[in-house]
């Protein structure tokens, strides 16, 4: 199984879910509004969406602002903490790679 | 005048000292990167969610509720949510104003946020702390989280890691860390903590009667022994999670016994399949801003903390501290500070009665705060579980065969060599996760190689950032906006 968002219609916190939409790479993923884009992400179960130097995975690690894994580009604006910053319905995400992009290892 | 009291961070201790500093008659502006207060502890939901329960998943909320709708609501108080200190700008030399301080305020890590300065009478500093990790083999697959993580997001918004699900580090917080994730609907397989029980029963044990007024946390806890029990979830004391393998995300976890110094029993390893495992040896203070501000730190067993004296007041004239950067003790100890901290940089009177059970308060909480430190500390054998291809820098993935060969280049092996020639520490996360690893590994083979030509310069101390936050080059060049009578209006 993979990550995922407990069902309003079974939350102990009766939650009443406005859905969104935004586009990760070009493709639709659904959410919920209030959401950060990593909490989409993992919700549609996506573990991982960044590269790392080496080419390997990233995701959320410390989901609260510190580690820098979970970077995105958001509406054209690179270095985004997908863990901090909430998913706006529309927004348009795409996922970075330092892998092979000449920086220094 | 009134006095302008800054407050950076609305957690358990920033809402404390803005509840305080109102009482003592101060204008305050309480500033968080987060849309709503209560920090880590007290993450709410946000709004969009409409959840009508949202107590439900805290403990303490009734108070917690009433303090934020109070300090929020008052006339006095100026909210900023999103709002992020990237500088703290010292004054003269001489000047006994506190420094100003920077903020950008928008969306996080937006382009187009608002540059504002501020000018308080007096500061107090509340960031709060963020899980240590220490690596092992394996941590930088995804599906490994901190402990933390875990919490915010099944806390916070709702979102469960992972079905099946081991927990792994020391510290109480594992505890709470466990109830959230099972009242979200995960199978906890079970709660690691890497002390032997011997060390854990030592350090609660001794001299109990200081226990007695931290019955508040000791009930909690409790509670949340209860839950594991009724849910049959394992609590094992003496095994950690050493390491975790899978093809591009966790698929099992080993876990393994130890010795009183965290060094691997051989043979007891066990592998268990799980789809995300949450670790937390500890925590690590923020202490960028502190830092910024030029505040004195208090080196201990467990790393740095912000120095104060009795009234909570740092090196620094005019800034304050509370909370997790002066010691790591949790909520209660938290406010307490926060109290004390909010009250004096507001200029209430130092001598006034009420202060008085307060301070016996914090200094129970420092008692406590000690004790929590002798129960659950960071064994020295934890290297052990390292092999040379081990991460230990996330960001730039220089590895533990890397570091140790620059730590012992006979010219190079300064700390600060090392940094330059194997990058560790020198990614976005600007050293924040590896930072007291590397530290504490270089330190070790410093001790094992006598004879180490001095350094020429002092190594940078691993908080020091002069950019506390990540601005853009595009909001750097506008200039900022002095809010002053404007602050009310967000």
């Amino acid at each position: 199984m993979s990550p995922r968002i407990v069902p309003a219609s079974s939350d102990a916190a009766r939650r009443r879910d406005t859905p969104l939409q935004i586009t990760v790479d070009g493709a639709a993923v659904a959410g919920v509004e209030g959401q950060t884009v990593a909490g989409v992400l993992l919700a549609a179960g996506r573990r991982s969406w960044r590269a790392g130097p080496s080419g390997a995975p990233r995701g959320v690690f410390c989901g609260i602002g510190a580690c820098f894994d979970c970077l995105v580009t958001v509406n054209g604006e690179r270095d985004v903490r997908a863990c901090r910053r909430r998913a706006v319905d529309g927004d348009a995400v795409s996922t970075q790679s330092r892998a092979g992009t000449g920086e220094p290892r | 005048m009134t006095r302008h009291v800054v407050i950076v961070g609305a957690g358990p201790a920033g809402l404390a000292a803005a509840a305080s500093a109102l009482r003592a008659g101060a204008r305050v502006t309480l500033l968080d990167t987060a849309e709503r207060p209560g920090g880590q502890y007290h993450r709410m939901l946000p709004d969009a969610y409409r959840a009508e329960r949202n107590g439900r998943l805290h403990h303490g909320w009734a108070r917690f509720d009433r303090l934020r709708r109070h300090v929020l609501g008052h006339p006095r108080c100026a909210w900023w949510p999103e709002s992020a200190v990237w500088s703290l700008e010292r004054s003269d030399p001489g000047d006994p104003a506190p420094p100003l301080v920077h903020v950008l305020r928008g969306p996080a890590d937006g382009a187009g946020r608002d540059r504002l300065v501020l000018r308080p009478d007096a500061l107090v500093l509340a960031p709060g702390a963020h899980d240590r990790v220490l690596p092992f083999p394996g941590w930088d697959l995804p599906g490994v989280y901190t402990a933390g993580a875990a919490q915010a997001l099944a806390k916070g918004e709702r979102v469960v890691v992972g079905d099946r699900v081991v927990i792994g580090g020391a510290g109480p917080f594992l505890l709470p860390v466990a109830a959230s994730l099972i009242e979200a609907g995960s199978a906890v397989l079970a709660v690691l903590e890497a002390n032997p029980a011997r060390t854990v029963a030592r350090g609660w044990g001794r001299r109990p009667w200081e226990l007695a007024p931290q019955a508040g946390k000791a009930g909690e806890l409790a509670e949340y022994a209860a839950l594991l029990a009724r849910h049959r979830v394992p609590y094992r004391t003496g095994r950690a999670v050493v390491e975790a393998r899978g093809d591009g995300r966790v698929e099992e976890v080993v876990t393994a016994r130890l010795r009183a110094d965290w060094s691997v029993l051989p043979g007891t390893e066990r592998v268990v399949a799980v789809d995300a495992a949450c670790v937390s040896h500890g925590f690590s203070p923020q202490l960028e801003l502190p830092a910024a501000a030029g505040c004195a730190l208090r080196d201990t067993a467990s790393g740095p903390f912000t120095e104060v004296d009795g009234d909570q007041l740092t090196s620094v004239p005019g800034v304050y501290a509370a909370g997790e950067i002066t010691g790591i003790a949790g909520a209660p100890a938290a406010r307490a500070e926060g109290l004390l901290a909010g009250w004096l940089a507001a200029g209430g009177a130092p001598a006034a009665p009420e202060l008085r059970p307060l301070r016996r308060a914090r200094d129970r909480a420092r008692a406590f705060a000690g004790r929590l430190a002798a129960a659950h500390p960071i064994g020295a054998g934890w290297p052990g579980w390292l092999r040379a291809d081990t991460v230990v820098c996330r960001c730039e993935e220089t590895d533990f065969g890397t570091l140790c060969r620059a730590a012992d280049d006979r010219a190079g092996g300064a700390a600060r060599a090392v940094k330059l020639g194997t990058r560790a520490g020198l990614g976005p996360c600007q050293a924040r996760i590896c930072g007291p690893t590397v530290a504490e590994l270089l330190r070790r083979r410093a001790a094992g190689a006598p004879g180490r030509p001095a350094e020429g310069l002092a190594p940078a101390t691993p908080h020091h950032r002069p950019i506390a936050q990540p601005i853009r080059l595009g909001e750097l060049a506008r200039p900022p906006r002095d809010p002053h009578e404007k602050e009310n209006t967000p």
